[in-house]
């Protein structure tokens, strides 16, 4: 682990040159001060300081050397689900950080943390002092499974749980009962998955990552020892990826146990599967058949074919201590399958239930289109619905799916259209716009203080100073209010 | 900072990397050059040497946008050092930093070229297993080192999604939707 730590500094020292040799070509040929008031080029506001947000400013800076692109992020901190969503034993997956960092101290950039737009500020106001506003801001809520006793304790989205192991600080205070034996997830993709092996891998390898301490220290506490991965439709339908079920399959102390009714003609279905799917199921396959070490103390498994229709609560009524799943049968094949109910029903016990069917954006402000059944911002191609000067990108364009480069071409698409539609005339760029000295003027007034990025870097420093105390790439800190002293100190 | 400079960093990178792995039991993300060309562990002088021991390669990429890239790189480096060092303009190229974390080093090479490319680890497919446009002839760059007789090869950048209206997922017949 501490290797690979290495490596990444080394890799990331190896990207920052070729950014920077990027970058200070872009400079040459601006050579201006950071932030000037008088510059004539085009304004941009992205809200959000994500991935979307990072991916969308880089191409812009690049496509334009006169834009000046200000991220506006609601938390202290940057990087958004990087941050908070990436698993704590994936750091390599969040080398992305360094080219953000990068975007983020470029000349023509500027950071701006502990903005709620919406509330501090409204997308109006933003459109007024840029000449384009792109809303980047993801998707903070979940889909709820919509079935009695789901608000029980004991029951949580993976949204929260995943927050709370990774830092979030409106997740800090979840405090998850571990002393059950059965963990039950509902749906099957890679956050699903990642929930699994958070719960079953050995606290000597979690101690070495970015978790969190107090999450650290009730996982090692932890009574969990089975978890079901439960999802609608058939084996052919997962969406997880290979990366992560590889790894489940290798976790240390752990066998797989699966319902061999479950792979009913799926061996036979193998041999017209493209590549990655075959793939995909031999390896689901060879796990249910192979099982593993029966010493093994900890078990996990997939079971197809099963719906939440009630979560159960023990005598007293106060905690869920089971679910109810129906049954289904499959129509159709491949991707486009349907889950049919059959009637039946199976009941599992269990003390701890986690939903992981799907992340889900949320409206930001009365002015901004909102398609309450897809939960995105309608729009065409990432120009938003019906008003001018308005853009989308990432999960709050798209929907919540797609790993970090999906997002990033995403972003990248986001920004080229923006620029057509620069070098096009549908933006009037010949009137000056103030961009973030109004804003931050505008904030001012009602108390608002933003955090820029070298404040960001201070919360970085300390956490991983902190973290180096306890022989972890950081430790985060879990309080907003402290986040902002230490910026602001 | 100089190209000397920079290339004496990268190597000096490149043998750290081996360092690592000597310790570093599962070596899933370190490409067969790297564990393979450096044999010994060494100090600067000898690192100087092997510099000079180095040849160059010529490696012509085959850009979205149709043009034609060619440079002259080094034996022993990856097909992603050789983009970062040379600074070509691959959008969103190697987002993970060779880390097998992401697809987007994917690379579609001449079949006889690929023929004669080392073996394919279970780490890297299963990355390129989620890269669009994948082909029998795709390989992850971070993973494909030159050696002299890949003097010449022609490398295709596959397109990306480019239409937003298209659902990713859909379009590519293999990967399933993901997070």
């Amino acid at each position: 682990m501490k290797m690979m730590r290495m490596i990444n500094l080394v890799r990331g020292s190896v990207m920052k040159i070729h950014g920077l040799s990027r970058a200070s070509r872009c400079l040459a040929a601006e050579g201006g001060v950071r932030g000037l008031s008088s510059s004539s080029g085009p304004r941009v506001c992205i809200v959000g300081g994500g991935p979307a947000g990072f991916y969308t400013a880089q191409q812009l800076l690049k496509a334009r050397q006169d834009a000046a692109v200000d991220v506006y992020e609601r938390l202290p901190v940057p990087f958004g689900l990087v941050r908070f969503g990436v698993a704590p034993d994936h750091p390599e997956v969040k080398n992305v950080i360094n080219t953000f960092t990068q975007t983020a101290q470029h000349e023509r950039c500027s950071f701006h943390g502990n903005v709620n737009v919406g509330k501090d500020v409204t997308i109006d106001e933003l459109r007024q002092a840029y000449h384009a506003v792109v809303l980047s801001y993801g998707a903070e809520g979940n889909r709820s499974m919509g079935i009695p006793g789901e608000d029980l304790p004991g029951v949580f989205s993976a949204k929260d749980f995943v927050g709370w192991y990774n830092g979030l600080p409106s997740n800090k205070e979840l405090r998850p009962d571990l002393s059950c034996e059965t963990a039950v997830i509902l749906g099957q993709g890679n956050v699903a998955l990642d929930v699994a092996r958070i719960l079953l891998a050995p606290v000597e390898m979690l101690k070495e990552t970015d978790i969190t301490q107090n999450a650290l220290k009730a996982l090692a506490g932890s009574k969990v020892r089975r978890v079901l991965i439960v999802g609608r439709r058939g084996p052919l339908q997962i969406a997880c990826t290979i990366k992560e079920l590889r790894e489940m399959v290798n976790l240390p102390n752990s066998r797989a146990d699966m319902l061999p009714a479950d792979f009913e003609g799926i061996a036979e279905a193998l041999k017209d599967l493209p590549r990655p799917r075959k793939r995909l199921t031999e390896l689901m396959m060879k796990a249910a058949k192979e099982g593993g070490d029966d010493k093994a103390e900890k078990c996990w498994g997939f079971r197809f074919f099963r719906s939440p229709v009630e979560v159960i609560a023990g005598a007293d009524g106060k905690r869920a201590t089971g679910i109810r799943l129906a049954l289904n049968k499959l129509e159709g094949s491949g991707e486009s399958a349907r889950a049919e109910v059959t009637g039946q029903m199976e009941d599992v016990d269990c003390g701890l239930i986690i939903s992981s069917i799907g992340y889900k954006s949320i409206p930001i402000d009365p002015a901004v289109p909102f398609d309450p059944r897809r939960a995105i911002v309608p729009n065409e191609m990432g120009r938003v619905q019906d008003t001018a000067g308005l853009y989308c990108s990432g999960w709050v364009k798209r929907g919540p799916t797609g790993v970090i480069a999906t997002t990033m071409n995403d972003s990248f698409d986001t920004a080229r259209v923006l620029i057509q539609d620069m070098e096009a005339g549908k933006l009037d760029l010949s009137v000056n716009k103030p961009g973030a000295q109004a804003i931050t003027a505008l904030l001012q007034t009602r108390g608002v203080r933003t955090v820029l990025f070298s404040q960001w870097e201070k919360i970085n420093a300390e956490e991983e100073k902190r973290g180096k105390f306890l022989g972890k790439p950081r430790e985060k800190l879990l309080d907003v209010d402290e986040m902002l002293k230490i910026a602001w100190s | 900072m100089s190209v000397c400079a920079l290339r004496v960093f990268l190597q000096r990178a490149a043998v750290m990397r081996k360092a690592a792995h000597q310790t570093f039991s599962q070596a899933r993300a370190f490409p067969q050059c790297v564990t393979g060309s450096y044999t010994h562990s060494r100090g600067i002088n000898t690192l100087t040497n092997s510099l000079r021991a180095e040849e160059k390669v010529t490696v012509h990429f085959l850009n979205r946008d149709g043009k034609r890239i060619s440079v002259k790189a080094l034996t022993g480096e990856s097909l992603l050092d050789v983009v970062v060092n040379h600074d070509l303009d691959i959008d969103g190229f190697g987002a993970c930093e060779g880390t097998l974390a992401c697809s987007t080093c994917h690379l579609i090479f001449e079949e006889a070229v690929y023929k004669k490319l080392g073996p394919i680890s279970d780490e890297e497919m299963d990355m390129l297993d989620l890269a669009y446009g994948l082909t029998d002839t795709s390989r992850l760059g971070c993973q494909v080192c030159l050696r002299k007789d890949l003097d010449g090869m022609i490398l295709r950048v596959p397109d990306v999604i480019s239409d937003a209206r298209v659902d990713s997922e859909k379009e590519s017949s293999t990967a399933p939707p993901k997070v």
